[in-house]
């Protein structure tokens, strides 16, 4: 087989391809404008949230699982963390008063939000066989009540997470970046470099075949299912960080945003197959389309337009490949 | 000679269907032991009961004459007992490497596979083999033929067999060129002084590669042949009822 050959048949190289090209002709289009690194700081830290969502949902969407529980996860994560705020008194925090502690308590309630909606989705799915698109969009909808339950309707403001929301530890560098970017250098290494990612690739392949050499295939995918739970619930402590308020109504398309970059990131929908880095190429390509129609003052509506192309395109190939791979 | 896996007078039923009354069979290190019989005589339950996938209601298995009570697929697997079943059991999306050593992955720093050592391993053990599919070990093991997904699996049972390989029908689904090819490696097997058993419905295949035929018929064994002592004639007198040479046993 020749070397080009080969590359097109990775799916993440010609997703790379297409994110590359759109680069390429908006730079041309608006020059100075859209190729400026402000611009890419800006898209990347417009997409760092997705991004994390995003890894979880590869890990899930391998296993041949989906989560749409997503914006339960990250609203929950928010309505968890400003309580866990309240709690420890910390939600008044004024604007540039710095206290760890406050922080740390958020990040505590924004993660046991995300554990214990991907445990629920986990049991559900794992051990009670709820297909995993009924089971999470079960706790898609129970999670979104809890929040709204919890909030009284209302979303709630603090500035205790702001110097994780706005400050730059990296000269120049909002921190939202270098935060995104350890999750997916952590995903990366648990997906593609550790066991656990092994293991999960074989129970999206063929379940049978990972149950008979003695995987417990069922607690994998309760551990993958609080992954997304996680950095669903991670998500959401990042989302209050930077807005400085909870949005309960604000989350509601991200479980439909993480699996679109996901799936053109060339991660299978039918399991087995995926990778951290096309998902995060995945995560870039709405959002360069998006800010690129704005740049150049096409109706940004376009953008949807445009992914849900993409997107298609994306899947279709991957079918082709394994229909040809399947025969050979 | 000690079989290396044994099976006495075992008993298995499912409701009200008796799928073994009886049945005994011995297997022994260097040899290839074929189990023959129509279809329901009960050779896949047997199997089943030897590889540790079921449990029998009655009877005694024994692993190197010892008695033991094999409690799943991964209690035998520990005693050297590897299987290979109809339906191969593979990752498609993965490649060889990975498949051999899944759930038994080399690791670094513990939590980390090694798949680069994992890979040369492979590579060298389907060397030794006779699997000619070294310059694909970076393929999904789904790109292969029929009988180099055979050969993956059951090279893969090779590596990890001190004691028995099991294979239920290896050669069903294959071409004449690939069966060829898997009767060989099956004979390679065999030299390495592992057990190696395996169910084929086709008789002059089974009197080419057996060193010893066990027939089993409505759930009991009712022949053994060395080889040498049978044909295809007397096989077929045998798994028809027409023929035994074993006493009744119950
Ligand atoms: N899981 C099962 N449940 C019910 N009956 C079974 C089951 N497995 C096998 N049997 C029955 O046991 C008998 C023996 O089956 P099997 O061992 O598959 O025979 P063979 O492999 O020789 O064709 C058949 O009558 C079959 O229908
Ligand atoms: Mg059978």
């Amino acid at each position: 087989m020749t070397r080009a050959k080969e590359i097109l048949r990775t799916p993440t190289m010609v997703t790379f391809g297409a994110l590359l090209l759109i680069i390429a002709a908006f730079s041309i289009m608006a020059p100075g404008l859209f190729n400026t690194p402000g611009n890419f700081l800006q898209l990347a830290q417009n997409v760092a949230i997705l991004t994390v969502v995003s890894v979880g949902t590869t890990f899930v969407i391998i296993t041949a699982g989906v989560d749409l529980s997503i914006p339960s996860g990250i609203v929950l994560g928010e309505v968890f963390a400003v309580h866990a705020l309240e709690m420890v008194g910390g939600l008044d925090t004024q604007p540039g008063e710095v206290h760890i502690g406050y922080v740390f308590a958020a990040l505590g309630g924004a993660i046991l939000a995300g554990l214990s909606i991907g445990a629920i989705n986990g049991i559900v799915v794992a051990y009670m066989k709820v297909p995993p698109l009924l089971a999470t969009l079960g706790t898609l909808g129970a999670g979104l009540g809890v929040a709204l339950i919890l909030q009284n309707g209302v979303n709630t403001s603090t500035y205790a997470l702001d110097p994780i929301g706005h400050g730059s530890w990296i000269a120049g560098v909002p921190n939202l970046i270098p935060i995104a970017l350890i999750i997916v250098v952590a995903g990366y290494v648990l997906l593609h470099m550790a066991v656990f990612g092994r293991h999960t690739f074989a129970i999206g392949s063929n379940p049978e075949a990972a149950r008979r050499v003695g995987i417990n295939v069922e607690r994998h995918l309760l551990k993958v299912y609080l992954i997304g739970g996680v950095t669903a619930g991670f998500a959401g402590f990042l989302s209050v960080a930077y807005f400085s308020t909870t949005s309960i109504g604000g989350h509601s398309t991200d479980n439909l945003q993480a699996v679109t970059a996901v799936a053109l990131g060339g991660t299978s929908l039918f399991g087995g197959v995926g990778s951290i880095i096309g998902t995060l190429i995945g995560v870039w390509i709405p959002a360069v389309l998006k800010n690129g129609f704005v740049i150049n003052g096409v109706q940004p509506y376009w953008q949807d337009v445009a992914v849900g192309l993409v997107l298609i395109v994306a899947v279709w190939l991957d079918q082709l490949r394994r229909r040809s791979r399947n025969r050979g | 000679m000690t079989p290396a896996l044994a099976a006495y007078n075992i008993v298995k039923s499912f409701g009200q269907v008796r799928a073994l009354r009886g049945a005994s069979f011995e297997a022994y290190p260097g040899e290839v032991t074929a189990l023959v019989g129509d279809n329901g005589a009960g050779k896949s339950t047997l199997i089943k009961v030897l590889s540790g996938a079921l449990i029998a209601d009655e009877g005694e298995v024994r692993v190197g004459g010892e008695a033991v009570h094999l409690t799943g697929p991964q209690d035998a697997k520990a005693r050297g007992i590897e299987t290979v079943y109809q339906d191969l059991a593979l990752a498609p999306d993965l490649d060889a490497a990975a498949n051999v050593f899944l759930g038994r992955e080399l690791r670094r720093l513990r939590f980390l596979h090694d798949h680069a050592e994992m890979r040369r391993r492979t590579a060298t053990a389907f060397a030794d083999l006779g699997v000619g599919l070294v310059q694909d070990m970076r393929q999904p093991v789904a790109a292969f033929s029929g009988g180099q997904k055979q050969s993956v699996a059951i090279a893969r049972a090779a590596m990890w067999a001190s004691n028995v390989i099991v294979m239920d029908e290896p050669t069903a689904a294959l071409g004449v060129i690939q069966t060829e090819k898997v009767l060989e490696l099956v004979a390679r097997i065999r030299d390495r002084g592992v057990a190696v058993v395996f169910i084929s419905h086709n008789l002059p295949q089974v009197l080419d590669v057996a060193d010893r035929i066990e027939v089993l018929r409505l759930g009991a064994r009712v022949a053994r042949f060395r080889r040498g002592e049978s044909d295809v004639d007397r096989l077929i007198a045998a798994i028809s009822g027409a023929y035994t040479n074993e006493e009744a046993q119950k």
